[in-house]
């Protein structure tokens, strides 16, 4: 697994405050990085040194085993949360002006920006000026000037701010569609369900500090418990719950199903198997439901940030 | 990548593209013209109207002084007592009755009056009475027995010769000349700096509002963005005052064909008495030594020290503008900070106009001349007078350096401020800033 990003031991304050502090961070290529943490823990500032808007106090981004220099702004793509257009410039120019400051020559910017302007069905929109439009539709623009230079790393914070579910749906497929192509994406939000539909690797900062890195499914198997939800049938329910309570420790749980059933989250022991557990169900009763607890982001994230 | 030409030429057609720029620059000319046809036409109009006095004078005392002119009349009523004069003067429209009493030339002078419907005009009267005064004075001074024709060749026009140290020659017209020429060059930066400082604040603020901003500097380096605006907004400035320029000749010109209004007509009485005062060979003279002088004045030195002086003061005070348009919000936020940079720009016009008219070469002036942010206008206004190359070069210096000084400031507080939004900043805050 090749890294496209390395952010080493980034220390930044602004006068007394400490808004990143010894943050080091690696994003694989071609993979979709989430970058989590609750507002104010420094992710925006994070993303600022990557994009050479802030300079840190301490430490060095490395861009494809090069330390970043101005030259590398023409291979990043960047989406700010706090984003916006010149209002009384019309669309094309503006887009062709964003392009060229990206690096993109006009001939190149326009042949781009006519294939993206057909592709969302926009085309007609060249002349109009951004006060004319919605802010979805402004977004859109954003949206193309901030790929169309076809930048090896692209950075989204909070992407989907802004858009109905049907254009955010749009939008994730092309994020997923431009990562197949090549793409490295940074992805920062505070919506977990995105995270859980995008992301393979995160990484959380609480409080200027990184507190958890690495793939999603890792962390997710560091943090399950292996705890099983189970739903039995048995003709006495009282009995099979002390047999139960006998081996294993258990606590009850909340599904929906169809027989009126014993709903537990029954925890392993330390040298104990699910083969074991099921072979022990499966002798004192009917099994109707066995999954293993997963814990989502939305867990990990509020279980870290709390543990911290 | 180097970025600042693409800028430069958006800032310069937003600018330009930008609807009340454009009627800006078309509509000022039209009103200064319009405004100066209108005073033309008007004193033409003023000029044009004959007044009939009528003078009742039996003795014939002011017969020599009330000479008729074009525009005045003057209508001696014979062997008529001063009621029917009166009715006769209010029946037949004239402007007025002057009455001149037959008596002796020791009191006449408190005992002419002037009869009219409404109170007549201040220059009207005032020039009346100042060629009464002249010609009774005269007939007093033939009643003493003195010799006019001596009296006139004892009159003596002084003209003190100026000349410096090396040589140069200069006089009361030279120093007019110059002080007329700084005056104009002060005053043009002084105006160019407050309009076009204030639309590139503008323009900062947009683009912090429009929070296109985040965007654009992970493209550009600020300090580029910042630089680009700074001389995008300069060239369409600069542009505007051409266009100002080239269409208030070109319509002057039009409406000196089309109406036949002589804007030269648009002029004071007393500039005319000046006009008449100029067939005076006396003066003439002057008029030629003016000339003289133009052409005496170190042309060169001037128009490259204006064009040098211009540049450094705007760029030093537009990237003033520049930071504090990043440090706030909007608009109305913007008081507090330009009160500082106001106050230098306002004293510097001050020192020019009353302490350089004084003494071009005092010490006050000397050194406001160096300072940087008085410097452009001081100095400009000084070097007509003669200024050493080495003073000019020195505090040119002192700008360059102070400039790339501010704008290193500037730049930073630039940087910070474009990002952050909410607040006002305070004075502490932005020294803060410079730190980040």
């Amino acid at each position: 697994m090749s890294i496209l990003l390395e952010a080493n031991n980034i220390s930044k304050n602004f006068g007394d405050f400490q808004a990143l502090s010894d943050v080091s961070i690696q994003v694989p290529k071609r993979s979709i990085f989430g970058l989590l943490g609750p507002n104010g823990a420094g992710k925006t500032t994070l993303i600022r040194i990557i994009n050479q808007i802030t300079k840190p106090d301490a430490g060095q981004v490395i861009l494809d085993g090069e330390p970043l220099t101005p030259e590398h702004v023409q291979y990043i793509g960047y989406l700010p949360e706090e984003r916006g257009l010149y209002k009384s410039m019309k669309v094309g120019e503006q887009a062709l002006y964003l392009a060229q400051l990206k690096g993109l020559s006009y001939a190149q910017a326009k042949k781009r920006l006519s294939y993206w302007f057909e592709k969302f069905e926009i085309a007609h929109w060249w002349d109009k000026k951004i006060q004319e439009l919605s802010k979805g539709m402004a977004q859109k623009i954003q949206f193309i000037v901030t790929v169309l230079h076809q930048p090896k790393l692209l950075i989204f914070d909070e992407p989907f701010s802004g858009f109905d579910p049907i254009n955010a749906n749009i939008i994730k497929d092309e994020i997923l569609y431009l990562r197949d192509e090549g793409a490295t994406v940074i992805f920062s939000t505070h919506r977990m369900e995105s995270v859980e539909e995008l992301c393979d690797h995160i990484a959380l900062i609480h409080q200027s500090k990184k507190i958890l890195e690495g793939k999603l499914n890792d962390i997710k198997r560091t943090h399950k418990t292996n705890t099983f939800e189970v739903g039995l049938s048995a003709n006495d329910l009282v009995q099979l719950k002390s047999e139960i309570s006998s081996r294993f420790k258990f606590s009850k749980a909340d599904f929906r199903s169809l027989e009126d059933d014993l709903k537990l989250n029954i925890q392993l022991g330390a040298k104990d198997t699910p083969r074991d557990l099921l072979a022990f169900l499966n002798e004192n009763a009917q099994i109707n439901h066995f999954v293993e607890v997963i814990p989502n982001a939305n867990d990990i994230f509020i279980q870290t940030v709390n543990n911290n | 990548m180097n970025h600042l030409p693409l800028i430069i030429k958006r800032e310069f057609f937003a600018k330009v593209k930008n609807k009340s720029f454009i009627i800006m620059t078309f509509l000022s000319p039209i009103i200064i013209v319009g405004v100066l046809s209108l005073i033309a036409y008007l004193t033409s109009v003023n000029n044009d109207k004959v007044r009939t006095v009528s003078v009742l004078d039996p003795s014939d005392l002011l017969q020599k002084v009330l000479v008729s002119t074009d525009y005045t009349i003057y209508q001696n009523l014979e062997d008529m007592d001063l009621e029917d004069a009166k009715q006769l003067s209010s029946s037949n429209g004239s402007y007025g009755l002057l009455h001149v009493p037959n008596v002796e030339l020791d009191k006449v002078s408190d005992q002419i009056k002037f009869y009219s419907k409404e109170s007549p005009s201040l220059s009207f009267i005032s020039s009346l009475e100042s060629k009464i005064e002249k010609h009774l004075g005269e007939l007093k001074l033939i009643q003493y027995g003195v010799d006019l024709s001596k009296i006139e060749a004892a009159k003596t026009y002084v003209d003190v010769n100026q000349e410096s140290f090396e040589g140069v020659k200069t006089s009361k017209a030279g120093s007019f000349l110059k002080l007329l020429f700084g005056a104009v060059a002060g005053y043009l930066l002084f105006i160019f700096i407050i309009v076009y400082g204030n639309s590139i604040m503008r323009s900062v603020i947009e683009e912090k509002t429009s929070r296109i901003i985040e965007v654009i500097i992970s493209s550009v380096k600020p300090i580029q963005l910042m630089l680009g605006k700074i001389f995008g907004t300069s060239l369409a400035g600069i542009t505007q005052f051409a266009m100002w320029v080239v269409l208030c000749f070109v319509l002057s010109l039009v409406a000196s064909f089309v109406f036949g209004v002589d804007l030269s007509a648009a002029q004071t009485s007393q500039q005319a008495e000046v006009m008449e005062a100029m067939s005076n060979p006396q003066v003439n003279s002057d008029f030629q030594e003016l000339i003289l002088e133009f052409h005496s004045l170190p042309m060169w030195n001037l128009v490259i020290a204006f064009v040098l002086f211009f540049i450094g003061g705007y760029l030093l005070y537009s990237s003033l503008y520049a930071a504090i348009g990043a440090a706030v919000d909007n608009e109305t936020d913007t008081q507090q900070f330009m009160l500082p940079v106001i106050m230098p720009l306002m004293l510097a016009v001050y020192i020019g106009a009353f302490t350089v008219v004084e003494d071009p070469h005092g010490s006050i002036s000397t050194l406001f001349s160096y300072i940087p942010f008085t410097s452009p206008v001081v100095m400009l206004m000084r070097i007509p007078f003669g200024v050493p190359l080495w003073e000019q070069i020195l505090s040119l210096l002192i700008l360059v350096f102070s400039f790339v000084i501010t704008v290193w400031i500037a730049a930073k507080i630039y940087r910070v401020g474009i990002l952050m939004h909410g607040k006002k900043p305070t004075y502490k805050e932005l020294l803060k800033w410079l730190k980040y």
